[in-house]
């Protein structure tokens, strides 16, 4: 219902802006200056970003953010199953971003898949005298190991564009002697103000050296599609293809949770492109209109409001088949998602929610907790770009504070204001929120649960949402406000 | 569009070169860009009189991120409507000059800096290739001609004979030749045969030998290229000869570098360097 304007009780504008003033208030001058522009009251109406965003961090502050090696590491290249990813540095990058991010895959490992650990391990003559020589021969040794990967990865970590190591020159090479695609990213984590570039120049190397270069074996139909800029995080992948398929399209490619590469390296050829994560994958969406002339189009499969209308859309863009096929869809799980909201919404509604996720959480998620009854009185991003926030503000209700990249003091003096019943957030913030008594659940990895996505997911997250908020646990614990 | 990178040793007068070169090419009315790849910034002053560049490196440094610059921040048009962008980067001791010149080269790249009515990319490089971003100039897809700026003096072609030996290494897998040896005169002895000789025991030519003339103080006092400020002058003319042979040079070489002794060889026999009696290594006065 994003055309209506809601509103909460007891917030308004000036209650919003009073809060994030007091906030503001300990800083000194230069920083509070800096911070201003990216904390304000939604304006509802406007459909435009009322906050500052993609700014470095200010230094002095902890903020949540990742780097660029991160996004390509962690977001981009890494759900890639049949892959090897090479952590091109030192090998704290690949170990500590090792499946940390809950992207599922299927296949066995070291034969369809390999999610494990490769790294260079840089040590120090690796640095004086140069990585170039390490890689090629760690590049064979991939191959000579797992000779049924499709490709390797390349992902520089900060030193390598420190010495300067020329990796596009060492993977054409090798990608020549071993008959296998390499791709060279230069993701080195000190590019950019936060993780958000890694998505970029991942987008980039994609369409530099993936798209286009395989074919699908199957003859194409009408109702071929590719799901973008979906990870698989607690197998949403799989519940979003098990919908998609069931309304009648055929989901050709996933990029890039539980992703073939050779699949994503067909995706040329499909009708549309339907993208979740719009922040990380937007790049490759437009590369791929304006080169192959394909439509894509924004869909939000949390909760059974905003499938419904996703679903309609996408129908819109189809044929009387799958329009008939949707609608047939949504009349056989409206009652299934009407008896798991009977059963939950009696006991959250009215409950007030806090998000701060990375790049599309923080507005996707809000239609979910709505169809539970629970209002959303704080909404904000880690990497977000002005783009973010426009389709941001007529999701969240009128005046509820929008805070950008916010440090841990400015979320802790939010959430001491606003007193919410539940935050979503990451694990940096998870057990800062639960010492203080709120109830909380890390909205990046779905706190080991998942899938959240389509009708599947909604069963799921209604159980979590209140297996968090009305825990007998938080009884027992005294918030200190 | 040529791509060109301009290597040798430090202090040799690369920048000055590159500048009076640039400043030929523009007279015979060809379309350049200049990328100033050394911390000092000092590739761009004589064509745009100026004192010192804003830098893509100090713009970083006062906005935060590469990412919120801009292309006309630091892209200068000076004489000849030659473009002119320096990299910048810290005082020497500290911070990583080399990444410097490959934050400069990709922003330049992805800000479309490169447009197709360019003949000429310059790229005037610091002195020693001291790591792998020194060397980003002449990565695959960037300049594929090298010119090295030497003179008769020892230490210059000990330079010039090792810059070719990287150039070698990225030669065998890319596209980089070597284009000749600029002799850039000192005034030494036998300095014409002696850089020739280097020239063709490398496989190249010396391109030109540019003789020693105060003219090119006096015009870099005004912060001027020779061709600028004195037209007429002889030493005009011989910048305007290199860069017309800089135009239609076709020598492209995979360099064929020295072993030491052979450049000691080569020096001896100029005259320039005696020969070496093993007999008198490690003896003390006394006992010879």
């Amino acid at each position: 219902m994003s055309d209506d304007i809601r509103k909460i009780d007891g917030i308004t504008k000036e209650s919003t802006q009073a809060m994030i003033d007091d906030a503001l208030s300990v800083y000194p001058e230069k920083a509070r200056k800096k911070r201003a522009p990216h904390l304000a009251p939604n304006d509802a109406a406007s459909g435009c970003a009322s906050v500052k965003s993609n700014k470095k961090t200010v230094p002095g502050v902890m903020s949540a953010r990742g780097c660029a090696y991160a996004g390509a590491k962690g977001v981009v290249w890494g759900p890639i199953r049949d892959m090897v990813h090479v952590s091109h540095g030192p090998v704290g990058c690949g170990w500590y971003s090792w499946g940390t991010r809950r992207n599922l895959v299927t296949g066995i490992n070291g034969v369809t898949q390999f999610a494990m650990q490769f790294t260079s391990d840089f040590q120090e003559k690796d640095i004086v005298y140069g990585g170039d020589k390490k890689l090629k021969t760690l590049l064979q040794e991939a191959v000579d190991l797992f000779p049924l990967a499709k490709g390797i990865s390349v992902l520089s970590e900060c030193p390598v564009g420190l010495i300067g190591d020329d990796i596009n020159s060492v993977a054409k090479q090798s990608s020549k002697e071993l008959d296998l695609p390499i791709i060279p990213c230069n993701c080195e984590g000190f590019r950019g103000v936060s993780q958000s570039l890694g998505h970029h120049i991942s987008n980039d190397t994609i369409r530099d050296y993936i798209i286009e270069t395989r074919e699908f074996a199957e003859p194409s139909s009408p109702y071929d599609i590719a799901l973008i800029g979906d990870y698989n995080i607690g197998g949403d992948v799989w519940s979003a293809t098990a919908l998609l398929e069931e309304i009648g399209l055929n989901v050709k490619a996933t990029w890039t949770g539980d992703g073939e590469l050779e699949k994503i390296a067909a995706t040329h050829q499909v009708k549309l492109n339907l993208i979740h994560c719009y922040r990380s994958m937007n790049y490759m969406c437009k590369v791929m209109e304006e080169k192959y002339g394909i439509p894509w189009l924004e869909f939000n499969f949390f909760g059974p409001t905003k499938i419904r209308e996703s679903l309609r859309a996408i129908a819109e863009r189809f044929d009387d088949t799958i329009k008939a096929n949707v609608e047939r869809v949504i009349a056989k799980y409206d009652p299934i998602m009407q008896a798991i909201i009977d059963e939950y919404k009696p006991r959250l509604d009215g409950k007030k929610v806090m998000l701060l996720v990375g790049g599309l959480r923080p507005r996707h998620t809000i239609g979910a907790y709505e169809d539970l009854g629970m209002d959303c009185v704080g909404s904000g991003y880690e990497f977000a770009h002005t783009d973010d926030y426009d389709r941001t503000a007529p999701e969240m209700p009128d005046a509820t504070v929008v805070y950008d990249d916010p440090s841990e003091y400015e979320f802790e003096k939010f959430a001491h204001a606003l007193k919410p019943d539940l935050i979503g957030s990451g694990i940096k913030e998870k057990y800062v929120f639960q010492k203080m008594g709120i109830p909380f659940r890390q909205m990046h990895s779905w706190d080991y649960s998942g899938p959240y996505h389509a009708y599947q997911g909604f069963e799921i997250f209604a159980r979590d949402v209140d297996m968090a908020v009305n825990s007998p646990t938080w009884k027992l614990v005294k918030a200190p406000f | 569009m040529r791509q060109i990178a301009i290597y040798g040793k430090g202090g040799i007068g690369k920048s000055t070169t590159t500048q009076n070169t640039v400043a030929g090419l523009a007279y015979l009315g060809k379309k350049v860009m200049i990328v100033g790849c050394d911390p000092k910034a000092d590739s761009t002053r004589l064509i745009l009189h100026a004192k010192v560049q804003n830098t893509v490196m100090d713009l970083v440094r006062e906005k935060g991120t590469v990412e919120d610059l801009e292309l006309e921040d630091v892209m200068k048009i000076g004489y000849g409507d030659t473009k002119c962008v320096e990299s910048g980067g810290p005082e020497p001791g500290v911070g990583c000059a080399g990444r410097g010149v490959i934050t400069a080269i990709n922003f330049l790249e992805e800000n479309g800096a490169y447009t197709d009515d360019l003949d000429f990319v310059f790229y005037d490089v610091l002195g020693d290739v001291v790591c792998g971003g020194f060397a980003m100039p002449i990565r695959e897809g960037k300049a594929e001609e090298i010119y090295i700026v030497c003179s008769g003096e020892m230490m210059a072609m000990y330079a010039a004979n090792n810059i070719s030996k990287g150039i070698l290494k990225y030669a065998s897998s890319g596209k980089v030749r070597l284009a000749g040896l600029i002799c850039n005169a000192r005034k030494t002895d036998m300095e014409f045969e002696l850089v020739s000789a280097l020239a063709a025991k490398l496989g190249t030519q010396m391109i030109h030998f540019v003789p020693r003339d105060n003219q090119v103080q006096r015009a870099e006092m005004r912060r001027m290229t020779v061709i600028e400020y004195s037209p007429e002058h002889p030493q005009a003319q011989e910048y305007r000869m290199l860069a017309e042979k800089i135009l239609n040079n076709k020598m492209l070489v995979v360099p064929t570098p020295l072993e030491m002794d052979e450049l000691e060889d080569l020096l001896m026999e100029y005259g320039i360097m005696e020969a070496e009696d093993e007999s008198v290594v490690g003896v003390v006065e006394a006992a010879a």
